[in-house]
């Protein structure tokens, strides 16, 4: 589904990726832990053509991200994306922020994207918040809806930018029940995060980075189990905690 | 202290002042829809990653920024005439002018604005596949004219006032008008507390119409 090889990637002189290659197979979760700085956001950033890179290949679904002849638009609208900030629009409701790409990229009709986006905010347990504006919603029910807005657009797979980074600690569960539903449900999912918790639920497969290179790609097991000596120091000051 | 005042002399020449007033407002108006539309090409150029879009515009910005709107009147009333070849008239030398002119600073008002919305907008935007025109038109701008509103009124207010200066042209507008009926019937006094109460009025009315906007469409 998602193939990424010997991707690299400057700022100026600044090598912030360096030959990342990893892949996500269909229905698979995959979680990218590591360091701040590390470079797993550009990564995953790269992967929808949000960041551009200098060298290696991306694909989705075999389509070239980095490909000037590709139409981002349209590869961007069959991969759901959630930010850290959650980035609803703030001058629609939760529901028109729901149906905006319906609408204007899908081509749904209105009552068409109207009746998904209401079953999808019912899946996120938020249909009663449908009229309200972003700014009244707590975080976690924003990025409850802004996993909605991603989903409306029938994604092929999902990446999560540190979702749950930006939220109180109360609210951080009632995004990640969210999140191992879908994993459950088999979304392919790439997913930036620090939750180790969830990682162990539902991941696949944990890539760990630093300093722009990957470090380790290993089944979950094996990452919990064994990790090698700079996981097992990032690990370690994450549940010292 | 009023004893001595004739403010009969308003009503006499109430039609006269009301052409002036209607002038001012014509040229406002018209000004404003020209150098809002003028001043988004130039904000969305000057906004541009090329140098080739972006250089102009900031000159033409810094440009009619340093130079006083008095003179920039004189300059179009005596050069349109020569470029067109033909007289055009004082008003439509002033609604050049004014337009040109308010251009540049609805321009720096539209960038501020745009330049006000998060960048993760425009990523959040394009993220679910719309296209950039889409996504400035949807999001971006959306957002952006309800950041600007209340500047761009306030702007909008300083140029009404402004239209007074086109009596340097020859054109009766309101300021010029009341100054007229002031020394022919020899009420300056009257006529100006006049003018300036039918100023702050107007002026009044527009910020409070720019404060409940500004409620209304607050995010």
């Amino acid at each position: 589904m998602i193939e990424i090889e010997n991707v690299s990637k400057w700022y100026g002189p600044h090598q912030v990726l360096k030959g990342c290659s990893l892949s996500v197979k269909k229905g698979e979760t995959l979680v990218v832990c590591g360091p701040s700085g590390s470079g797993k956001s550009t990564l995953l950033k790269c992967v929808n053509g949000l960041e551009k890179f200098e060298e290696g290949k991306i694909t989705v679904e075999r389509t070239s991200v980095g490909d000037p002849s590709t139409n981002l638009p349209r590869l961007r609208s069959k991969i759901g994306m959630v930010f850290q900030n959650f980035e609803l629009f703030p001058h629609m409701t939760a529901l028109d922020n729901v149906c905006l790409g319906q609408n204007k990229v899908l081509r749904r009709s209105k009552a068409e994207s109207v009746s998904r986006s209401m079953a999808l905010l019912e899946r996120v347990g938020l249909a009663d918040h449908a009229s309200k504006y972003p700014g009244q919603l707590s975080g976690g029910q924003a990025q409850r809806v802004a996993i909605a807005r991603a989903l409306g657009m029938d994604p092929v797979a999902m990446l999560f930018d540190e979702p749950t980074s930006a939220l109180d600690p109360e609210m951080i569960s009632e995004v990640l029940d969210v999140m191992i539903e879908l994993a459950r449900d088999g979304m392919t999912m790439m997913v930036v995060t620090h939750e180790m918790g969830f990682a162990r639920k539902v991941a696949t497969h944990i890539v760990f980075m630093d300093h722009g290179a990957i470090i380790e790609d290993v089944p979950k097991e094996t990452f919990f189990s064994s990790p090698g000596v700079r996981a097992q120091a990032f690990l370690s000051k994450l549940l010292s905690h | 202290m009023f004893g001595n005042f004739d403010f009969q002399v308003i009503v006499r020449w109430a039609p006269l002042l009301a052409e002036g007033m209607a002038l001012s407002l014509l040229l406002t108006g018209i000004a404003i829809i020209g150098g809002v539309v003028l001043g988004a090409v130039l904000a969305i150029m000057r906004l541009s990653p090329s140098r080739l879009l972006s250089w102009p515009s900031g000159f033409y910005v810094n440009f009619f920024r340093s130079i006083p709107l008095i003179l920039v009147i004189f300059w179009f009333y005596f050069s349109v005439p020569i470029v067109i070849g033909r007289p055009v008239g004082s008003f439509y030398s002033v609604l050049i002018a004014f337009t040109m002119f308010e251009a540049a600073y609805y321009c720096e008002i539209i960038r501020a604005g745009i330049m006000s919305v998060g960048r993760g907008q425009s990523a959040a935007a394009q993220a679910i596949g719309l296209s950039s025109f889409q996504a400035a038109t949807s999001v971006i701008l959306p957002q952006a004219f309800r950041n600007m509103l209340p500047v761009l009124l306030t702007r909008s207010i300083v140029m009404f006032q402004d239209t007074s200066l086109v009596y340097v042209v020859g054109l009766r507008d309101f300021m010029t008008t009341a100054d007229i009926v002031a020394t022919r019937e020899n009420r300056i006094v009257e006529m100006y507390l006049f003018a300036a109460v039918v100023y702050l009025a107007i002026c009044f009315a527009g910020s409070m119409w720019a404060r409940s906007l500004q409620r209304k469409y607050a995010i």
